[in-house]
Parts: C-alpha cells; structure tokens; sequence
C-alpha cells in the first residue's frame, strides 16, 4: 500500500516537474532520485546538500528536480524513467538498491546520462560513485575501542550488503588494534529510515551493555537514545552533533558536493564520459566531523590515523587479514585487500561472535 | 531481570503509539466508516505536536496540537465522505498523501530541533517498588492514558446507549436511519474521534519517543495502526493484545539478535507481523469465528429526505 502511495506521489512530482520545465528548454537538466526525506538528517539530506551547492555554482545554467521518497525496487525505475521524459540529461541515484533499475533505464535511453551511488555495475552512460566511508569507520572504531569501559560496542545496521559489512569490519579492524578483546552487538533493522526503530535496537544495545553505538542508519534517534542515557555514540553521515552534544565522538561526513560540481562541469562541457570513482578521506569525499567528547590521547590518536590514511601510508584492510573461521583472505592488492575485494566483502573478520543474516 | 525490566519498558513505549491511533480507528470503523488516512494524520500529528512543544516548551501543549491537527484533518476526510459522499477508500488514501506533505511543510522549520522528552512520571513509593514499580508507575503519562482511552472505549461502546447507537450506524445505517438516529451525525463525531486518537499517537513519537521531528518518522506506523484493527476484529479487548503483542515482537527480535542467536534477521524482521496474524487468527477462531467487521463498513450513506 505503501509503495503505491510513493509511486503516486513520485508521478504527481515528476508531472509537476516536467509541466514547469517546458518554458527552460536550453537549460541542463539534472534530476535526483532520493531514498528518504530530504530533511532526515543522514544520507539523502547530505545528496540535498549538495543538489543545493550545484543550484549555487550553476545559477541559470542549470534546473534540478529531485524525487523524494523512492523505495528501492520497481517504484525506482519508473521514478527514475520520469525524470528521463521529463528532459533531465543528468540523473544522479543515490542509492545501493537503485542499481539494476538505474542500468535498465540507461540502457533505453543512450543520450541520457546516469550517475549512481555506491553500486558496481556500469555502462557507457552510467557512471559509478561512492565513498571509502570505511576509512573514517576504522578511525571510529580506534576512538571506540580506546572509549568503551566495557569493551563492547553497539552496532546498528541496515542490511546486509557489502557496504555495510565492511563498515562492520573496519570498525572492529581499528578497535582491536587498541584493545584486542573488544566486543562488538550487531542488531540488523532491515530499514535505513525508522526513527522508532532505530531508537528500539540502541535501546537494546545499550540494554545488553553496550556502551558506545555506531549505526550504519539514516537518522539521528540512536545518537539521542546514547545520550539520554549518557552514554557515547557516533553520528551517520551528516553533523548529529546537536542531537548528542555531549554524546558525539565525530560522525562520518558525506561530502558530494564536490564531485557533484565536477560532472555537472563536464556535462556542460560536452566532455562527460562514464566513470568510476571511489573518493576517501584524501579526495575529501568523506570527511570526518571534530572528534569531540574525548580524552586529548584518543584525540591525536584519531587524527594521526586520519592522516596516515590520507598519506597513503596506512591501509584499514591491510594483510594479513582473517576471516571469522580462521582462514587467512588471499591478499590481492599487494600488502592491503584490492577494491575488489572491498567492494564484494560478504565475510566477517575474526573477532566478531555473530553470523552474517542469510549466510 | 534488569534486562527484562528494561525490555518490558520498551515495548510499553514501541505499543503506544500503535495502541492510541487504533483505538480511534477502531471507533470510526464501528460507525461504518473506513478511514485509511491514518498514516497522515499521525504524520501530521507528530508535525503538530513537536511545533507546540517546541515553540512552548510544554508536552502537554504539544500533545494537544497534535490532538488538533489530527482532528481537522479528519475533518477534511468527513467534509468529503459525509458531506459529498465521496468514495471513503479513495478520499483516506488522498488524505494519507496530504498529510505526509503537508507534515513535511509544517515541519520544515523545526527540523533539526530539539525538545526535552515527556517527563517520567515518578509517585514516591510506587515506582521505587522494585521490578513491577516502574513499569505500573514509571512510564510517561501516555502509556497509561492510552490503557485509560481502551477502557474507555469499551465501556462506551458496550456498556452505553451511544454506543449501542454508534454501532448500529455501523452495521445498518438504514434501520439506524429509519429509527430516527443521526448517521451521518454520529459517524462525524467518530471521524473527529479517530482523527484525535490518531493525532495523538502520532505526536507520541516525536513527544516522547525520539524527541525531534523528522519527516516521515511514523515509518507506516500507520498502516500497522489499521492492520491491528482488523485482526483485532474490532473489539478493544483484541486491540490492547494486538498492539502489545506486536510491541512486543519487534523489540524482543532486536534483543534476540543482540544476543546473536544466529537467527536471519530478515525472518526476525518479519516476526511481529507474522506472529500477530498468528495469534489474532487464533483468538479469532477460538471465540466466535466467521467476520465480525461492522456490516456497513465502507458503505457510503446518503440519507432520503
């Protein structure tokens, strides 16, 4: 019923959209497929930052229309093809789960451009991007790993997709190469967006004894539960540091800005060609919001990692690594797992007591 | 036994929202009528409801916009249903799509804000009684005024001559009509009534439950509220065992997966829907059997004069 209500809505925007576009023919049209509200505080409110940064660098050179909402499965191919009718030339989907749909629709329509986040299937119109967030999640799990008192740390996550299990395992990388025996409770919410029930697994976490909670979900309610209850938290992909001023260790940035500025850039210069980019802490893609709420030690300890990685000198999968079973992952990028390797990650590191759902 | 506590303490507050729009759905399904709009006019409670906190600093002033809101959005909905005739499916559906705008419009300047959560209530001496103290005594207001509203409604709807009335609108509104009670009446004050509840236990999230506003926070929180009155069967009794059951099944999962069982938490996740079809069927069919749903529901009434 719920998909119904979206695909509707989503229909109504987008002939909305393509009624006032009419009148700006000459100008370039990007369009922006988002998963939740633009104003949850996480994820797709930091892609409508950005929108709003290119409506500031372009002015009237360029008109953008977003949709709001869009469930990820058949509802986002039809969201998707209605911004194509309605004349946008750059489609940005800024979603994992948007990824076949998005190369279906590129495939009908050749002349149009797409940009999709944090998938891995490409085609001449279809570029890839997407954040090394595991750099700032191995930081994160050093300041955790030196803050926790009772060395077990809260992990909320969405679903079990190599993103996330990566961001799993950098965590628990960096926090046990300050404390060896630390802990880490996976509750798995199956939703990126539920305030309710991302507030009901920090709760259950913290309930468990857990004492610092990580998410890897859209909105600020797991930093405000630890801070109710005087416990410590990291934010999710924007500042959450007003829901948790005494709570927030740092928070992992999304910074789409920009790249987002490069290839409307190059879309109106003609010159966009389909790309790959996988932008860290060093191109500023990710960037880390003030540690904060924590000892000058674990401080330096936070930034001189942060820089480390940044240099090039220090590698979150550097070898050996072992899995869950004891078995050591072959090492393909040298002295460190190869992007490969990352980006299809479906295995937890040794040190983690839980099994991956569905596995 | 902490942790039970603690447990048990979550699941009052994941229920009560749930329990509260229900409750109100539960009375306008009883009238006859049938309002999907439950969604949006939770949404647009909780908009209403974290404004007036936030701009008042009270909880009660923000419980009551949100009372508000809910109702004139309702009112919307009997303006077009009772009024024009207007197909009731196709009208809650419109009113669900307005209010999650409309929440987001509201809300568009209060996102990002901060309010202090609705206060504990703490009674010197009960709440400190140890295990049962908090949990009968300790929870925020609205828990237990949404038990109160239950009571309540039963008490109204099975024990007095409105409510008799009220049902009979619901099962046959001709006869009803024909004895000289006014339908169209008496569904409107159901409306409105569904519309409060319903505001209200959407302003429970952002009061009480995650002090902040953000759109889309009731999560189709709404739906569930509708889902519940069905396998309720449309008695209060069932509701109250509904709700919590599914209050109950969506935090123990969380728990179960925090003590890593090693159980999908996909099926984990499906757990509280599957489990309250389960057992709701089960009362269901144990009691009385066959539908109980209030025969005119859904019908449109348009009175000969």
């Amino acid at each position: 019923m719920r998909k119904i209500l979206i695909a509707a809505t989503a229909v109504m925007i987008a002939a909305a959209a393509s009624l006032s576009g009419a009148s700006a023919a000459d100008k370039l049209k990007v369009g922006f497929i988002y998963l939740g509200p633009v104003g949850d505080f996480g994820w797709t409110y930091q892609h409508e930052v950005a929108r709003q940064a290119l409506v500031k660098e372009f002015g009237d050179k360029i008109e953008t229309t977003y949709l709001e909402n869009v469930s990820e499965g058949p509802d986002a191919e039809r969201s998707i093809e209605q911004l194509v009718r309605a004349g946008n030339k750059l489609i940005f989907t800024t979603s994992f789960g948007y990824m076949d749909p998005t190369l279906k629709v590129a495939k009908k329509y050749p002349d149009v451009h797409f940009e999709h986040a944090t998938g891995f299937k490409s085609d001449k119109n279809m570029g890839i991007y997407n954040g090394r967030f595991y750099e700032g999640r191995y930081i994160q799990g050093i300041i955790a790993g030196k803050m926790s008192k009772a060395g077990v740390l809260g992990y909320i996550a969405s679903f079990p997709i190599p993103e996330v299990i990566m961001g799993i395992n950098a965590t628990i990388l960096g926090a046990q190469t300050v404390n060896p025996n630390i802990k880490v409770k996976i509750i798995w919410a199956n939703t990126w967006f539920d305030p309710g029930k991302e507030a009901d697994a920090a709760k259950a976490l913290l309930d468990q004894g857990a004492d610092v909670i990580m998410q890897h979900t859209d909105s600020p309610a797991a930093m405000q539960i630890a801070s109710e209850r005087g416990k410590l938290a990291f934010g999710q992909d924007s500042e959450m540091i007003k829901f948790g001023p005494k709570t927030q260790l740092t928070s992992i940035i999304d910074n789409w800005a920009p790249y987002y500025i490069d290839r409307v850039k190059a879309e109106l210069d003609g010159k966009w060609t389909t790309d790959n980019v996988w932008g860290g802490l060093k191109s500023k893609m990710v960037v880390m919001a003030p540690y904060t709420n924590m000892p000058d030690d674990v401080k330096k300890m936070a930034m001189d990692t942060e820089a480390a990685i940044i240099a090039g000198k220090l590698f979150p999968f550097k070898c050996p690594i072992v899995d869950q079973t004891g078995k050591t992952v072959e090492c393909k990028g040298g002295d460190h797992l190869d992007d490969g390797q990352v980006l299809g990650m479906n295995f937890y590191v040794k040190g983690i007591d839980d099994k991956i759902p569905g596995k | 036994m902490e942790l039970l506590e603690a447990i048990i303490l979550s699941v009052l507050a994941a229920s009560t929202p749930l329990l509260l729009a229900a409750t109100g759905e539960l009375v306008t399904e009883r009238s006859g009528v049938l309002n999907l709009g439950v969604e949006g006019m939770m949404i647009v409670g909780a908009a209403c409801g974290f404004g007036g906190a936030w701009l008042s600093g009270s909880t009660t002033v923000g419980a009551i916009c949100g009372i508000a809101a809910g109702t004139l959005l309702s009112l919307i909905f009997a303006l077009m249903t009772l009024g024009l005739a207007v197909n009731q499916v196709a009208t809650g559906l419109a009113l669900t799509i307005l209010g999650v705008g409309l929440s987001g419009l509201i809300g568009a300047g209060f996102v990002g804000e901060r309010i202090t959560p609705a206060p504990h209530l703490h009674i010197p001496g009960l709440t400190d009684i140890p295990l049962v103290g908090r949990i009968l005594f300790g929870e925020d207001a609205f828990v237990y005024l949404s038990l109160a509203l239950v009571i309540g409604v039963w008490l109204f709807l099975y024990r007095t001559r409105a409510g008799l009335v009220l049902r009979a609108a619901g099962d046959n509104h001709v006869s009803a009509h024909a004895l000289g009670y006014p339908v169209l009446r008496i569904r409107l004050f159901a409306v409105m009534f569904g519309g409060a509840c319903a505001g209200l236990g959407g302003a429970y999230l952002p009061l009480a439950y995650t002090p902040f506003f953000i759109p889309g926070m009731t999560a189709g929180r709404g739906w569930i509220a509708l889902a519940l009155v069905v396998f309720a069967s449309w008695r209060p009794g069932r509701l109250v065992i509904g709700a919590y059951l599914f209050g109950a099944v969506t935090i123990l999962q969380l728990h179960a997966q925090a003590f890593s069982l090693g159980i999908p938490s996909q099926f984990m996740s499906a757990l509280p829907y599957l489990a309250t079809v389960i057992v709701l069927v089960l009362i269901s069919r144990a009691r009385t059997g066959g539908s109980t749903a209030p025969a005119a529901l859904g019908t449109v009434f348009v009175p000969d004069r």
